[in-house]
């Protein structure tokens, strides 16, 4: 069993910032062999996790994308429909081409029996569960109690190796309870300032310790302000970036730009105008 | 084993594991208790768990005990709490904090002197109005109203009010529920006529084809799926409500069960989450289990939190492209009406279509004038009395445009 601190150094190590919760979930993923759910607010960083997961082990992230009407043949498998055409004109006449065209040769893999075939088991990502149909999820836990897959024309393909298994979701709709009770869970929250400072240093070159800590602290204020779209980590680090590329080494040098920077951070019109350069001087007020 | 620390001989080792899993099934039992899905598998990687050694270290045994038993944010949020209860005997902070009334809610005398200082008709007493609880037509154990906000309640008999005899009661429930139904299938019925696909579907084209040897003749087209019009009900539990409450509790309990899709919500100072008490399929049942929810129901609205709250934490899941929001309430707002604004107008950039049902519009003399529903009615698209069955029935049409 590798422990939490190894499994929390390991993703460090690979520039993703773990807290001590999502280590010990990690841990025991490997421990239980249950698919880890990730739920949070958007630019949390859950698809991060995943991610860091697969350089964690050196492996493979095969990362299936879901959204509202993803069926069967975008998810598992495809027979390559022009290819049998061609080949059915190709060998019109004879017997055999039956065999043929529903060989290994015409099957398109996709992501969930790709995840299953692999000789290494690889990090498999199921992006935004909560998009894809109620039909889906069902057929998804199938697949994630059993690990195999039966393909009428070829027979019962079994897993390889059993992939790791990461689903995240935005929580645009329920999922249903055999789902969840299924999966490991853990809940995604906004990093506090340390931790968001560190993962600004590890993440943009250039940034200096103390400029971290100051935007972190400053991204913590624009989040306790109301605001309709509340930003992430994805957004700090764009705003990060900014202001490096700008050569800003402290914010209190520059609140001007300060203020004009900070559209990376507020994605709305309403939100825009509602930190108006005295909200954003206020604010700045409050940063060491 | 780790699990106990000390070195034991080998006799007490057993009873000590007994202990354990004793006690492990205890906790899962009161897990379940407090709303936890927890299996028999989840129990046995628990007991797993704990014999891989993260039983010597309460901090890790929590975080793992975490991860694996919640499913939820709200198992999330209380599972510490409940953990510390359970193993470590610290005194957890209530039970039922998510549905709970806001504190003071449930003393009246508290709440009486609040609302006896914003009465300004001032000359009744706390104590006084207390006592007024017990006119609601049948016996709603424990929400009886602890305030008399407005006086034009007591004034007029009308509507569902006048339904005081249980029988008849019973037949208003009734009523409803079928309503409910006859709504379902006049609105998935429109879909049937659709048959139109727009993508070309190459499996069932070959399939379909094989006997032309694989020349595509004739084609299969796909079409969309439906989606299916899901209705948000948000009722107002307060005390100016509380004679049309079991009512249209039932309405609603009604709609839930046969809409295909539908959630519900609570509201009186704050909101709760009432969907899985009312999927109960047994009426009564259901509203055992909700009263248990609605504990604080009967006091006073604050439909503008309520919302800010509905929008914060629940519009995500439960809009979707082809919603209608249901609102139920007389407006009397009690908190701040320019928030009770803002978060109309956030709901209506969301959904689809806001129906704002207001039993007292129907009374004589009724004109929209409370703080709250001025606020509100701007964001509004169907503002419709509701004192009766037939005006319930009056908003079908309108919804199976939708």
């Amino acid at each position: 069993m590798k422990g939490r601190d190894e499994i929390a150094q390991a993703l460090a190590a690979s520039g993703y910032i773990a807290d001590a919760d999502l280590a010990t979930a990690i841990s025991l993923m490997q421990l239980l062999r249950r698919p880890l759910l990730l739920e949070g607010e958007a630019g949390v960083g859950k698809t991060e996790v995943a991610k860091a997961l697969s350089k964690v082990h050196a492996t493979e992230l095969i990362r299936l994308q879901c959204y509202e009407g993803l069926d069967q043949s975008s998810a598992l498998y495809e027979w390559n429909y022009q290819r049998q055409l061609l080949a059915i004109q190709a060998h019109r006449g004879t017997d055999s081409i039956e065999d043929q065209i529903f060989s290994e040769k015409y099957l398109l893999e996709r992501p969930l029996l790709a995840a299953i075939r692999r000789a290494q088991p690889p990090v498999l990502l199921i992006d935004e569960i909560d998009r894809a149909d109620d039909e889906f999820e069902a057929f998804l836990l199938e697949l994630l109690s059993d690990f195999q897959v039966s393909i009428p024309e070829l027979g019962t393909i079994p897993a390889i190796t059993i992939p790791h298994v990461v689903l995240t979701s935005n929580g645009t709709r329920e999922l249903s309870d055999a789902l969840r009770r299924r999966c490991l869970y853990h809940y995604v929250d906004y990093p506090d300032v340390d931790r968001e400072a560190r993962i600004i240093l590890a993440r943009i070159e250039g940034a200096s310790p103390s400029l971290s800590l100051q935007i972190a602290r400053m991204v913590e204020g624009v989040r306790k302000e109301e605001l309709r779209k509340v930003p992430g980590v994805a957004e700090t680090l764009d705003w990060a970036a900014a202001l490096v590329g700008l050569d800003i080494s402290n914010l209190h040098d520059a609140p001007e730009t300060v203020h004009e920077t900070m559209i990376c951070l507020l994605k709305t019109h309403e939100d825009r105008s509602r930190v108006t350069p005295e909200v954003t001087q206020r604010l700045l007020g409050r940063v060491a | 084993m780790s699990c106990c620390g000390s070195s034991p001989e080998y006799d007490d080792l057993n009873e000590v594991a007994r202990l354990v899993s004793a006690r492990l099934a205890a906790f899962l039992r009161a897990l379940r208790g407090a709303g936890f899905r927890v299996g028999l598998a989840e129990g046995q990687d628990a007991a797993a768990l704990m014999a891989a050694g993260y039983a010597a270290r309460p901090g890790l045994l929590r975080a793992a005990f975490k991860h694996l038993f919640s499913a939820r944010k709200s198992d999330w949020d209380k599972f510490d709490g409940l953990f510390d209860a359970f193993w470590l005997g610290k005194r957890v902070r209530s039970r039922s904090r998510t549905i709970g009334s806001a504190p003071g809610a449930n003393s009246p005398s508290l709440k009486g002197m609040q609302e006896a200082r914003a009465d300004q008709g001032g000359a009744q007493s706390a104590t006084n109005q207390v006592p007024t609880s017990d006119d609601a037509p049948e016996g709603r154990g424990g929400e009886g109203r602890m305030e008399g906000a407005s006086r034009a309640e007591n004034l007029a008999e009308v509507d569902f009010r006048k339904l005081a005899d249980p029988d008849q009661v019973a037949q208003a429930h009734e009523a409803a529920a079928h309503l409910a139904k006859i709504m379902r299938t006049r609105l998935t019925r429109r879909d049937l006529a659709r048959r139109r696909g727009y993508r070309l579907d190459l499996r069932r084209t070959i399939h379909r084809n094989i006997s032309h040897g694989g020349v595509p003749i004739s084609l299969v087209k796909r079409q969309r799926k439906d989606k299916p019009l899901r209705l948000i009900v948000l009722l107002d539990a307060s005390g100016s409500m509380s004679m049309y409450t079991s009512v249209f509790l039932r309405f609603i309990h009604g709609v839930l069960d046969e809409f295909f899709e539908a959630e519900a919500f609570l509201f009186h100072t704050r909101l709760a989450y009432v969907s899985d008490a009312l999927k109960e399929k047994d009426a009564g049942r259901a509203l055992d289990r909700l009263s248990i929810m609605a504990q604080g129901a009967g006091g006073g609205t604050r439909i503008g939190e309520s919302l800010q709250s509905f929008n914060r934490w629940h519009a995500a899941r439960v809009i979707h492209s082809r919603s209608c929001v249901m609102i139920v309430s007389d407006g009397y707002e009690t908190g701040d009406a320019e928030l009770l604004g803002r978060e109309m107008a956030a709901l209506h950039r969301r959904c689809r279509r806001i129906v704002w049902l207001n039993p007292m519009m129907a009374w004589e003399g009724y004109a929209p004038v409370a703080r709250g529903i001025k606020a509100a009615l701007p964001h509004v698209d169907l503002y419709a009395p509701a004192n009766t069955l037939s005006s319930l029935r009056a908003l079908e049409p309108y919804l199976a445009k939708l």
